[in-house]
């Protein structure tokens, strides 16, 4: 599905992505871990187009993404969520998926007709009830709870019914009861959707709970790649981010 | 919902024209009849650059330019074309629409200061070429002589009647189509901008594209409220061009508010009769205006408008939580007002 081919990218003299190549198939379920300053969120970027890579290629589904805008890359099938939370402060939680729906379909720009569009109304409501946010749906999205708001976040990435999805540390910030609930939404609309999705995380327990496959990043190289179980034995990943703590447990 | 919402909002437009067209009738005076025309001139205005500002996020220090380009270039067009009324109105709009075309697609690409600026330059811009193109512009003095007005579909606009309600009927038909423009989906698509425009353009949109779009249309209808002005004083000054210009439209905005539609017509009205009263009372005009602003910026930090409309949703809020006293519902609403 997305397959990334000797991305480099570099800040200046500061390298931040080097010749990193991972494979993402179908439907698979992908952590991205990493020390502060792997080149995680900046991975992210590139894939998104937000930044230009130096070198490399960007596949999906075959074809080369790399260099192409946006909004073109997210009419191919990638969404994102973000670290923070980046959602429409002032507008409620349904006015702002109700716009983001036009926007997928492509109406954003119409004049003539009045907001909202009746066709857009059903999937605005699938999209609350599929992220537990039905009953805010009338709340300006500002006043919402820090993890409402990243689960806004995450429902405005489903609204462009993406084929790959990334999200940048669903969890942050969050109290552990609240990352529970989170990744289990996360896990269910994994599950639902059938999509292939990626996501940074720190939290270790989160990762090897739901993660079919983990990448570990550090300074901007693949430093290993595999199932949880591989990586958990993997000496150098041990070494330069897990510690002991995490080493061989079942 | 979406067609009785039209529909009632110029079933408000026809009642508000009504009352309107018999004002002079129960209050016979010239200075309540130009008040209107002068309103009508400014409530386009800066309910235009409003779309930019409160909808769009786009601080345009030069909006003053569609002002000026749309009274020079009716007079113009009807001194020296000699064309009717609604053909030189047409060419105003096409003939704005086309400038802020060139000058959107220039400055929206910009941040926040630097847009504010440049559009100020082209403005000034403007303002040097009225200035110096005196055969054409009549230059400091302005454009003289009268601007001719042939009756067109029984309106006679050298009557002052007809012009009062020519002006008061463009102003309203103005504001529907507006309030129209950001109630559609585009201007809802302008609000996501105004919030995050990264995120906007992660869910595909084109920023650049919807801003220009905005300025466009702002610009188009910002032309309008110079066409009255013209057809008001008959004529065309450099001051139509001139900085102060875009200032006051943009005091209107912060008199009145940016949230609710009606908030710069609201604008309009008190800094009219600011201007009206306090130029009567004393000749330090700006200075009074100053301290006004001041309080607005320091006391309410909002708008008129926009402060008694949160004052009402506070109270009802309240009544709604009264028999209720745990509903927890109650909370965002506050919230949001203490922005």
């Amino acid at each position: 599905m997305l397959s990334i081919e000797n991305l480099s990218k570099s800040f200046g003299g500061v390298v931040a992505i080097r010749d990193v190549s991972l494979n993402f198939t179908p439907g698979s379920l992908t952590a991205v871990i990493g020390p502060n300053g792997a080149g995680k969120t900046t991975f992210f970027n590139l894939i998104m187009g937000s930044l230009l890579p130096d070198q490399g290629r960007i596949l999906l589904g075959g074809e080369n993404i790399a260099g192409l805008p946006t909004p073109q890359i997210v009419r191919r099938g990638i969404a994102r969520a973000f670290q923070i939370a980046s959602i429409f402060p002032s507008l409620t939680v349904r006015e702002a998926l109700l716009a983001a729906v036009n926007a997928q379909r492509q109406q954003h720009a119409k004049l003539l007709a009045r907001f909202p569009l009746a066709a857009s109304r059903d999937r605005a409501q699938e999209i609350m009830h599929m992220v537990g946010l039905a009953m805010k749906a009338d709340m300006v999205s500002r006043s919402l709870s820090h993890g409402d708001q990243k689960l806004l976040d995450i429902a405005l990435a489903l609204v462009l019914e993406p084929r790959v999805l990334l999200l940048d540390e669903p969890t942050a910030g969050m109290g552990p009861e609240e990352r529970w609930l989170m990744i289990d939404t996360v896990h269910r609309l994994w599950e639902r959707e059938k999509m292939t999705l990626v996501f940074i995380e720190h939290d270790m327990d989160i990762v090897f709970k739901i993660a079919q496959s983990i990448a570990v990043l550090s300074y901007g190289r693949v430093l290993a790649e595999g199932t949880p179980a591989a990586i958990r034995q993997h000496p150098a990943v041990i070494e330069a981010y897990l510690g002991s703590e995490y080493a061989g447990r079942a | 919902m979406r067609t009785s919402s039209m529909r009632r909002d110029c079933l408000i437009a026809l009642i508000v024209f009504a009352a309107l067209a018999a004002l002079p009738m129960l209050w016979p005076s010239h200075g309540v009849s130009d008040f209107v025309i002068r309103l009508a001139a400014f409530g386009i205005f800066a309910t235009s650059l409003n779309m930019l500002v409160g909808y769009a996020g786009l601080e345009s220090f030069g909006h003053g330019l569609f002002f000026g380009l749309g009274a020079y270039s009716f007079a113009l067009a009807m001194q020296r074309l000699g064309t009717s009324i609604p053909a030189a109105l047409l060419l105003t709009v096409l003939l704005s629409a086309a400038v802020a075309g060139i000058v959107g697609a220039i400055c929206v690409r910009l941040k926040e200061i630097y847009f504010a600026f440049l559009t100020l330059a082209f403005q000034m811009l403007l303002h040097s070429l009225i200035i110096a193109w005196t055969p054409l512009t009549g230059g400091d003095q302005g454009l003289t002589g009268g601007v001719p007005r042939p009756p067109f579909l029984g309106i006679r606009l050298d009557a002052p009647y007809h012009l009062y309600l020519f002006s008061a009927g463009l102003l309203l038909l103005c504001l529907l189509l507006m309030r129209h423009i950001v109630q559609s989906p585009f201007g809802y698509t302008l609000r996501l901008i105004r919030d995050n425009p990264a995120r906007a353009t992660s869910l595909g949109i084109n920023v650049w594209a919807m801003r220009l779009a905005a300025f466009v249309i702002a610009g188009a209808f910002g032309s309008l409220g110079g066409v009255v002005m013209s057809l008001f004083v008959s004529g065309a000054f450099p001051d139509f061009a001139y900085w102060t210009i875009s200032g006051e439209a943009i005091f209107m905005i912060m008199l009145g508010g940016t949230t609710l539609f009606l908030g710069p017509v609201a604008g309009a009205v008190m800094l009219l009769l600011l201007n009206d009263v306090v130029t009567k009372l004393t000749e330090h005009y700006g200075l009074v205006l100053g301290l006004i602003i001041l309080l607005f910026a320091l006391g309410l930090r909002k708008g008129l408008a926009d402060y008694l409309a949160e004052l009402w949703r506070e109270r009802s809020a309240r009544r709604l939580a009264m028999p209720l006293p745990a509903a927890p519902f109650a909370e965002p609403s506050n919230k949001l007002s203490g922005e």
